[in-house]
């Protein structure tokens, strides 16, 4: 049984390229400043797991990941 | 067998953590604080229970639990977890903590000392900001009075950091107590977990701790005979702007804010509005203010707004939300660390769009602008930076909506004029 998982960014690495949201527009969009906004709910498509790890792989900043869906507490 | 604290005849403004002689004494010295509470009682297990059943949530801003704060980093800290006493209060507003710390400090290291022993941690620092040179004597003299054979406490050693709005972030202090800047980072741990050079990390802010040495001493039961039920206790607010006695002032929870501007003797002009809870709080309008609860839970649920770390800071007869909301948005602008493209972008685009509003000449589209910009920052920061400023803004446009077409008609706002609330401080230049 594998484990849900979703996207995040690391705010303070991402420099804005941009590349996350041509590569899975499903889960990322640029917002006026080229900055990702990203959909951090649990992937369910495993499709979009595939484009989503290539995404993380092509960011230059190394500022996207692919993390267990359980939320961070206080 | 303690002496008991006076409770105030009226349940308005409390006396609790401020009791005791007067400011003109200075600091209260360690043994008139023990002979005026008792002796601080030893830290354990069992406190945690105790401040589960009192209620007592942090009062630098969250309100979040602290007992379960506590609990995260006891189950983490194998001996070897940091204590940080949070009293760098970087609101340009708030004087509460310096005001504990100039002049209640053991009640303040009590709480501290209690968490090390409660949580295993063999580390106490006390984080300050560089606000005021040379201020900071009597917090190092009441340091130096517990050292000695006589009390076997860990020693609380004390670490300042530029005077900057998020230095106290708890990210940010962790940041700078590891050797860094105080800018915020970003982690997958909590804090709990991994803090201080990694290791477990309790930040709690210098008021939550005081109260903590009471309940201790105390009990939950006598926590909860002030207050509500959802938040018990008494917490202290700073109040500035138009009111004729600005100060901190001890306030019991739930109480109307009519009162509390009461206590402080009233507002010079009856005010236009308020902003409450600091630079990332909300404002509200006049009309509101005297029945406004002093609660967060009530603030969160009735008006979408939020105590904070206690500010209330009231706007005089002929000033303006629009020209104050947007010269906070300026400062808190200038005062990211700049490390997140939403943040520095977003809050730059707002504060420029802002500028022209305020002045009553703004461009078309600019109001959509700043609405969709609102929107377009939340929740992606490091930190919360750039969802406290939007906001403070997103609450001036609501609470002062029928003003605001004067400014979106090019209508001249005499608030620019006003000078009865006070002005942001100029940002900071340094992050150590």
């Amino acid at each position: 049984m594998s484990q849900a998982r979703k996207l995040l960014v690391n705010p303070t690495q991402c420099d804005g390229y941009g590349f996350c949201a041509e590569i899975v527009p499903e889960l990322i969009t640029l917002d006026d400043w080229g900055f990702p906004i990203v959909d951090s709910r649990p992937i369910s498509d495993d499709g979009v797991i595939g484009l989503a790890k290539r995404a993380v792989a092509t960011c230059p900043r190394l500022a996207l990941l692919l993390e267990e869906a359980e939320p961070k507490q206080a | 067998m303690p002496v008991a604290v006076s409770e105030p005849a009226g349940p308005a403004v409390g006396h609790r953590l401020l009791s005791g002689p007067p400011f003109t004494a200075g600091y209260e010295r360690i043994d008139d604080h023990e002979r005026r509470l008792g002796p601080r009682p030893p830290g354990n297990a069992e406190l945690i229970g105790r401040l589960e059943r009192s209620g007592l949530s942090g009062r630098g801003g969250a309100w979040f639990p602290t007992s379960r704060k506590w609990a995260a980093v006891r189950q983490a800290s194998q001996g070897r977890a940091v204590v940080v006493i949070n009293g760098s209060e970087g609101e340009p507003l708030s004087s509460k903590d310096r005001t504990l710390l100039l002049y209640r400090p053991h009640l303040v290291f009590d709480g501290a000392l209690l968490a090390a022993e409660a949580l295993g941690a063999t580390d106490v620092i006390l984080y300050l900001s560089r606000a005021q040179r040379g201020a900071d004597r009597p917090i190092e003299q009441a340091i130096a009075e517990r050292v000695g054979p006589a009390r076997p406490e860990l020693p609380i050693r004390i670490v300042k950091t530029a005077h900057r709005y998020i230095a106290g972030e708890a990210t940010a202090l962790v940041n700078r107590l590891s050797g860094g800047p105080s800018k915020p980072r970003f982690s997958l741990y909590r804090t709990a977990e991994r803090g201080v050079d990694d290791r477990p990390t309790l930040v709690q802010n210098a008021e939550t701790l005081a109260h903590v040495a009471m309940i201790a001493r105390y009990g939950s039961d006598w926590f909860r005979k002030l207050g509500t039920q959802g938040a018990p206790g008494s917490t202290l607010m700073t109040l500035c702007g138009n009111v004729r006695r600005p100060g901190v002032y001890e306030v019991n929870l739930g109480v109307p804010l009519g009162k509390v501007l009461q206590a402080a003797g009233g507002t010079f002009t009856p005010p236009a509005g308020a902003l409450i809870g600091g630079y990332f709080g909300s404002w509200v309008p006049g009309a509101a203010l005297a029945g406004l609860p002093v609660e967060p839970n009530l603030l969160r649920d009735q008006y979408h707004a939020a105590l904070g770390c206690g500010i209330v800071a009231v706007l005089p007869q002929d000033g303006c939300g629009i020209v104050e909301s947007t010269r906070i948005l300026s400062y808190l602008a200038a005062e990211s660390a700049a490390q997140c493209g939403p943040c520095v972008n977003g809050l730059n685009a707002l504060a420029e769009t802002m500028e022209r509003v305020s002045a009553s000449q703004p461009k078309p589209g600019d109001i959509e602008n700043v609405v969709r910009w609102i929107g377009m920052v939340r929740n992606r920061g490091a930190c919360h930076h750039p969802d406290g400023a939007v906001g403070q803004l997103a609450s001036a446009l609501e609470a002062f909506r029928d003003h605001l077409s004067d400014h979106l008609y090019g209508r001249r706002c005499r608030g620019t004029e006003s000078q009865g609330f006070p002005s942001p401080p100029l940002p900071g230049d340094r992050w150590r």
